[in-house]
This record gives C-alpha cells, structure tokens and sequence, in this order.
C-alpha cells in the first residue's frame, strides 16, 4: 500500500494518544513519500510512551507538515520521493509495524546503495524542520554533569582529553563530600525548576542514595530486568534458525511486562530503560556502556535540564557467550578500563548535550571521583586551559551554573 | 561549541543523519579528500614520509615472469574498522607504535581508500576480495556472488590448492574463499582456515581455559553463536598445520586473543604450506561494538602489534623475505563522534565519510619505501591491484589497479 492510499480506520490499532493524533493528520500523511512517512509513524505509534519533551517535538512536527502546501511538500520531500523502495517493502503492514519496516527498509537501502541518497534526504528534511520548529526558552542554563573513575585509586594517565579543548581543566579539585554535594546541587534543582523528567541521575553501579526528586535509573537496580533478558536471548540464540536480525527484531517486541517491569512503577519509564538494554548494544554486560548510552538516550528523548551520570566499574572481558549466560554472578571488576571507558562516556554526554537547545549557555562538569580532577565546560570559562587553583566541588558547581 | 541537532527518531534510528562539527560545510567527498590529506600530514611529520605526488620515475616492481612466479602477497584486513583519532592522527599514535614506528617508514602508504558498499565486515570482506561491492547478507554464511582474488589466482595462473588461503573469524567468513560465480567458483577457491573453530575442536570439553580466545561475532553482542569445530578441524590440526592437538593446546594457552590465534595460524602455515597468497582477516577490534572503548583501543594496540610480528615472519622465512608483498587495511572505519545519527567509535552505521574512508599500506618487495598517497582509492581497487602485480586479470572486478603499485 502506498501513502495516498491511507484509511482513518487503518489507524484503529493505535494506542489512544497516538490515534488521535495520526486520525487529525491523516491527510497531510497521504502527500508524503513512504521512505518518510514509515519513520514518522514510528514515532506516533510509540507517542504514548513517549516523554513530554518528545511529545512536544512531534506535535509541533504533525502540526507543520499538516500546514505545508503541496508545493512545499513537494520541495521537503524531493529528496525521499526520489528513493525507490520495493514492492515488498510497499506490501508490508507498515501502518501497524512500522519498526519491521524501517529494519526492512535499512537493508535495502544499503543493499540497493542508496544509503547516501537517503541520508542527503533526511539530511535536507531536517534542515527545513529545524528553520521553522523554534525552540523554547530554557528556564535554566541546562547542566550536565559526569562522575568517573569510581573505585580507581591513582591514575598517571591524562584525564579529559577530549573535552580540555572546551573548557578549563582543574587539577586541584579538593574531593571533599564530592558525589553528595553534587546530587544535592541537582535535586536543588529540580525543586527549583520542577519539569516531569527534567532532572536526571544516572547511575551505572548502585545509587548513592535514593532521592524522590530526580528521575532516576540505575544499572544494579535493573538487574532482575537484565537478568530476565539475557535468559531470553540465550533461549533465542539456541533456537533452530534464529539469526542476529530475528533476534533484534524479538528484542525489539519485548515489553516491560516481559521483563517483570510492570510493578507499578511509571510506563514511560519502564518503556524506556527496557530499551536501554533492548535497542543498546553492549549495554546488557557491561555497565560503563550502559550508563553512556542510558546519558545519550535520556537527552536525545527526554532533553532534561540536568543530568547527573555516574559510571562505575564494569566487569572484565570475557567471551560473549560467557558474558551472556552469566546470571546475577560476582564478576571480577575492570576498574581502570573503566575509566577510561567512563572518560570517553563522559566527552560523549557533552557531545550529545551540545545537540540540544541552549547549547551555547549549557554547562558541564566532569569529575574524577574522589581524585583532585575536573574538566569544566561553561559559557563564563576560558577553553583550552588549566587552572592550578584549589576548588571544591561546590566551588566548582558555582562556576557551571553562575 | 554546538554540535549537530538531533533529528527526529526516523533518522536517528537507522543512522542516517551525517554532519561533522568541524566540517559541516563539506560533502562527504570533500571529508574524504580532507582525511585523506590529515593522514598524509601526520604521517609526514610523525614517520618522515615523502608526499606521493612529487616523485616521478618508472614502477619499483620488476615484472619478469620468474619474479611473478616466485612473488608472495599477504593481505591483512586490520579489523574490524578503526577511526584515525585511534591510530593515523597525532591523538592516536600511541597505538600503533609498530606501525608507525616500524612499518610505515618502508612503505608506501595510501592515505585515502574507500568503501562505497556496505559497510558490514563480511560483506565488506568479501568485497574486498572480490573487487565488487557484493551485497549479500552480512549475517549469512553464503558465499560472493563474484569471483574471488583466490579464484582469479589459482585459475589465471593454474595454481594449486595449497596456494592460497584465508584464515578468518568465524562469523560467518566461511564461505569467503569461493564464490558461486559458475565460471570460477568451486574448486578455484581458496582454502579457509578458522582458527576459532579450530580451537573449539582441539579443546572439546575444556573450553573455559581457551574461552578468551573463542570471543566471537562482535558486530552484534546480542547475538553470539556457539562455536564448533569437529573432524574436519582436527584433520586440518594434524595434515597442514603439523601440530597435534596437545602442542596446539599448549601454545593457545600462551595467546590473549583471537587474532593472535590467527597470527600463530598464518606463521604455522607459511612455515608448512608457504602459500603464495595469504589473506588473514583480523577482528579483534570490532569488540567496540561493546561500547568498551578501553577494550577497543587494547584490540588496536594488539593488532599493531600482530601486524610487525607478521612482517617480521616475513622477513624470516626464507620462502618469504625478499619476495612478498604485504598490503594491510581496514574494510572500512567507524562512525565519527560528531555523527548525531552514530554513537561515535562503537559501530559503524551511519556510512559517514570517516566511515567509509580508511587507509592502506603497502609493504615489501616492489613497493617504494616512505611514500604516502593521498590520491582517491577504492577498496575495490585491492583485487585488480594484486592481479596486476601478480600476472592475473580480475576479469569480473569492478575496482582499477592502483597505478602507484604498478
């Protein structure tokens, strides 16, 4: 079926908000390309789901495509009009599973070398999005902040490489009370400016301490999930004819209630950290990946205003196989790998901050836990140099949000 | 510094959406050219290399039929894909030592390579060894819909089974040696070794003493297949390799990783078989699909490693030392930090330029020493290459010879 050819009725199986939505956009839906439209339904179907900040961005995205004229719609959607999909791809149910196709559609994109053709396409749609979508006021500088190094009790190697280019490096940081002091500083704000998933702390061992105010998502508080899914995908990869793309796509299936995640907790939430480990790749064994991947996911999706990320040591390599079958085991730690897992991790959370709103008045820390360490990126601090003055972490924190 | 938006779920979701920061106002051929050009500088102020372009005069290599027939090549695929900030850029020289240090220096180096196909590491091998960018299913175990370099080899130059061969991870690369192509394919192809299963058959029943060197099928950590190698293993154990199970379980438990084992295998084989043409397929690195990048940068330090050891089994087999050619490169590279559609070193999904355009670094004998190249090249333009230096034609290769290494 192609787009001009789309029923309201088709539109039946949707979760609530989700068909109210697509049944008041239904019309602008028939004038796009399916190379397109597939993607955006994939968004839709899930919107129930999805967090406020995510709602907000596709309503308002809806709400452009259903006010462009046919020749505008002509000019967006060149590019996507131009890919040629299969009359297999056309004949899926790609209304009711949009996921399986855009699997499909990848393939054959790559297949059939019109990865880049497709990629200048949504590269040129997303331009014309972001012209008109406007941004709203921030109401504070958004700040990021990333905790490494925990368990590692001396380091000679240079720390914060990536990010020294961006921001000032202190190398007399007194540790002092360090973590509590910077959770505090994020839950003050969050009661300062409460916005539902707006504050996040992110944890890739144990929390250090409970705390109402803040979303909060933890590597050794998922372990039951964990667990559940890898006996899952080890009852997966021993069935007759099962392949790396069946099994993705069986992950992608699972729900929070599969997994034991359905206890009354929040369903925006569940869904989410279920796709930590269902969409991530690496994130089921090894927990540094988890909590860089659990950062990029929380401020891609949810934008929060603040994100506190603490990594904490994985455990050491060993054989997939092994690392897939091992349930709720003690596994020796790898706390030095760690680090500089969790150094990258921590250039990748700034990366992924500097793609949202505010950017250039957003603020990062990274500190080395415990350790006189500390890379600072904030819009009142020189770039590119070192200061040797002796700060502490609140000293710190003042210079992120003054 | 603001980085390149996210874009709605659609694109980020398949990877689509590329912008570099630093580039954002260049084409990706334009980025290619520009990476091409950081290696050559680098190269030249960190291994004394000369540019390319300023030297004039006939080809190094001596094309005399007996030179042909008596030449060996060694192809190593340094795998799976590494970024440049990890090894050709100032920030990644601390992990190839070897390479720059030692290899690089008497090479003749080509600073722009690269990949217009899909970018998977089976389907990107095979292409390399077809000289087309196949399109076959990353994840099956079927072989190329095209001829392979081995199947132009032993067929061209009525070469016998024994001279060519593959040792490769066992991911699927089984059916690398040999295509379906009807005018080659079965009984032209190349033999395989995987060393893996291999291992698997030798150790049965004791696997967890050699389990770190059955690590296997990186390119996706949800799916990792059990490993399994039976009498046809152990027969290759005890006819080619000469070893009995004992000896080879004695030495495994000396290695730290799959291409080490790899490594041991192809020095085993030149010391028994000497083939002419032996292509070693390396993958430890593609362990950053695990987002460890501290086990990514370990697997590159390795495979800097492994490659200096194999040139120096090289120069000490006499087979080998003063005729063979050795040509290492990646399939392809990985996806850029600042590729909103990627998660930076950890896949390489996007098809951005840092992707796609990799180096390659041609060594011994024929090739000039302390060159770097940073002309465009294509990873299909290996096979033809070869066939050239060699005395083969690549009838059915897509790729052109490289005209610097002819």
């Amino acid at each position: 079926m192609l787009p001009k050819e789309l029923q309201a009725d088709q539109f039946r199986a949707y979760p609530p908000e989700a068909k109210r939505l697509a049944l008041a956009h239904v019309q602008a839906f028939q004038q796009l390309p399916l190379s397109f439209l597939a993607g955006l339904l994939g968004q839709l179907i899930e919107y129930d789901y999805k967090f406020p900040a995510e709602r907000t961005t596709l309503d308002r995205e809806l709400s452009i495509l259903s006010s462009l004229s046919p020749a505008q719609t002509a000019e967006w959607f060149h590019g996507f009009s131009q890919v040629s999909l299969s009359s297999q791809l056309i004949r899926l149910d790609w209304v009711n599973q949009p996921a399986l196709f855009l699997e499909q559609e990848s393939a054959y994109l790559w297949t059939t070398h019109q990865m880049d053709a497709f990629s200048a396409a949504a590269t040129g749609y997303g331009d014309h999005l972001n012209a008109v979508i406007g941004v709203e006021q921030l109401p504070v500088r958004r700040l990021g902040i990333a905790v490494i190094g925990q368990g590692v009790t001396s380091y000679d190697s240079s720390l914060f490489d990536n990010l020294r280019p961006h921001g000032t490096y202190f190398s007399r940081v007194r540790p002092d009370n360090g973590l509590e002091l910077l959770l505090a500083a994020v839950e003050q704000r969050a009661k300062a400016h409460p916005v539902a998933y707006g504050h996040w702390y992110v944890d890739g061992g144990q929390v250090a301490r409970q705390t109402s105010s803040l979303t909060t998502v933890s590597y050794s508080a998922l372990a039951p999930v964990r667990d559940q899914l890898l006996k899952f995908m080890q009852g997966q990869i021993a069935s007759p004819g099962m392949g790396p793309e069946q099994l993705r796509t069986n992950l992608a299936r699972i729900l929070p209630k599969d997994l034991g995640l359905d206890q009354g907790g929040e369903p925006v939430l569940d869904r989410f950290q279920v796709k930590l480990f269902t969409d991530g790749s690496g994130t089921q064994i090894f927990s540094t990946t988890f909590a860089q991947w659990a950062a990029r996911e929380s401020l891609r999706r949810a934008q929060p205003l603040t994100l506190l990320v603490r990594f904490a040591p994985r455990q050491r390599q060993k054989p997939m196989n092994e690392l897939l079958s091992e349930v709720q085991s003690n596994s020796e730690l790898d706390p030095l790998g760690s680090l500089i897992d969790a150094d990258i991790g921590s250039y990748y959370h700034w990366i992924n901050q500097q793609r949202l709103a505010g950017a250039e008045q957003s603020s990062f820390l990274a500190w080395f836990e415990g350790h006189s360490q500390a890379l600072l990126v904030a819009p009142s601090l020189p770039r590119g140099v070192t200061s040797d003055s002796a700060m502490d972490i609140k000293g710190l924190l003042s210079l992120a949000t003054d | 510094m603001r980085q390149p938006a996210f874009h709605n779920d659609l694109l980020a979701r398949n990877a689509l959406l590329t912008k570099d920061a630093r580039m954002s106002s260049l084409g990706p051929q334009e980025i290619a050219r520009h990476l091409g050009r950081t290696r050559r500088d680098f190269l030249r102020d960190a291994a004394g290399m000369v540019a390319g372009a300023t030297l004039l005069g006939a080809s190094p290599f001596v094309h005399a039929a007996t030179a042909i027939r008596k030449r060996k090549m060694i192809v190593i695929t340094f795998g799976g894909g590494a970024r440049d900030q990890e090894t050709f850029a100032p920030a990644g020289q601390a992990n190839i030592p070897h390479m720059l240090g030692e290899l690089a220096p008497q090479s003749s180096f080509f600073a722009r390579v690269t990949n217009q196909g899909i970018l998977g590491h089976y389907v990107a091998t095979a292409s390399l060894a077809t000289g087309v960018y196949e399109s076959l299913n990353n994840f099956s175990a079927v072989p190329p819909d095209h001829p392979t370099i081995f199947e132009y080899f032993r067929k061209d130059l009525r070469r016998p089974v024994s001279d060519a061969w593959v040792i490769a991870p066992s991911n699927g690369f089984n059916r690398i040696g040999e295509s379906d192509c009807r005018s080659y394919g079965p009984g032209f192809g190349a033999q395989v070794i995987l060393p893996k299963q291999l291992l698997s058959a030798a150790v049965a029943g004791s696997k967890l003493e050699y389990g770190h060197l059955l690590r296997d099928n990186y390119e996706t950590p949800f799916y990792a297949p059990q490993i399994q190698g039976g009498e046809f293993e152990l027969q290759q154990l005890e006819d080619i390799l000469k070893l009995s199970v004992d000896d080879f379980m004695t030495h495994a438990k000396t290695l730290s990783s799959p291409d080490e084992l790899s490594v041991f295998i192809a020095k085993r084989l030149m010391q028994r078989e000497s083939p002419s043409l032996l292509w070693i397929t390396m993958h430890d690195i593609d362990v950053a699909h695990s987002g460890a990048f501290s086990l990514y940068v370990d697997a590159i330090r390795r495979t800097d490693r492994l490659c200096a050891e194999m040139w120096q089994a090289v120069q000490d087999e006499p087979e080998y030392a003063a005729n063979t050619t050795m040509l290492i490169l990646p399939d392809f590279g990985r996806d850029a930090d600042q590729d909103s559609g990627g998660n930076g070193f950890q896949h390489h999904r996007t098809g951005d330029a840092e992707s796609r355009t990799t180096w390659m670094m041609a060594l011994g004998q024929g090739v000039r020493h302390g060159v770097v190249y940073d002309n465009p090249v294509q990873s299909i333009d290996l096979v033809p290459s070869i066939g050239a230096m060699m005395g083969f034609s690549a009838a059915q290769a897509e790729g052109k010879p490289i005209r610097e290494l002819l």
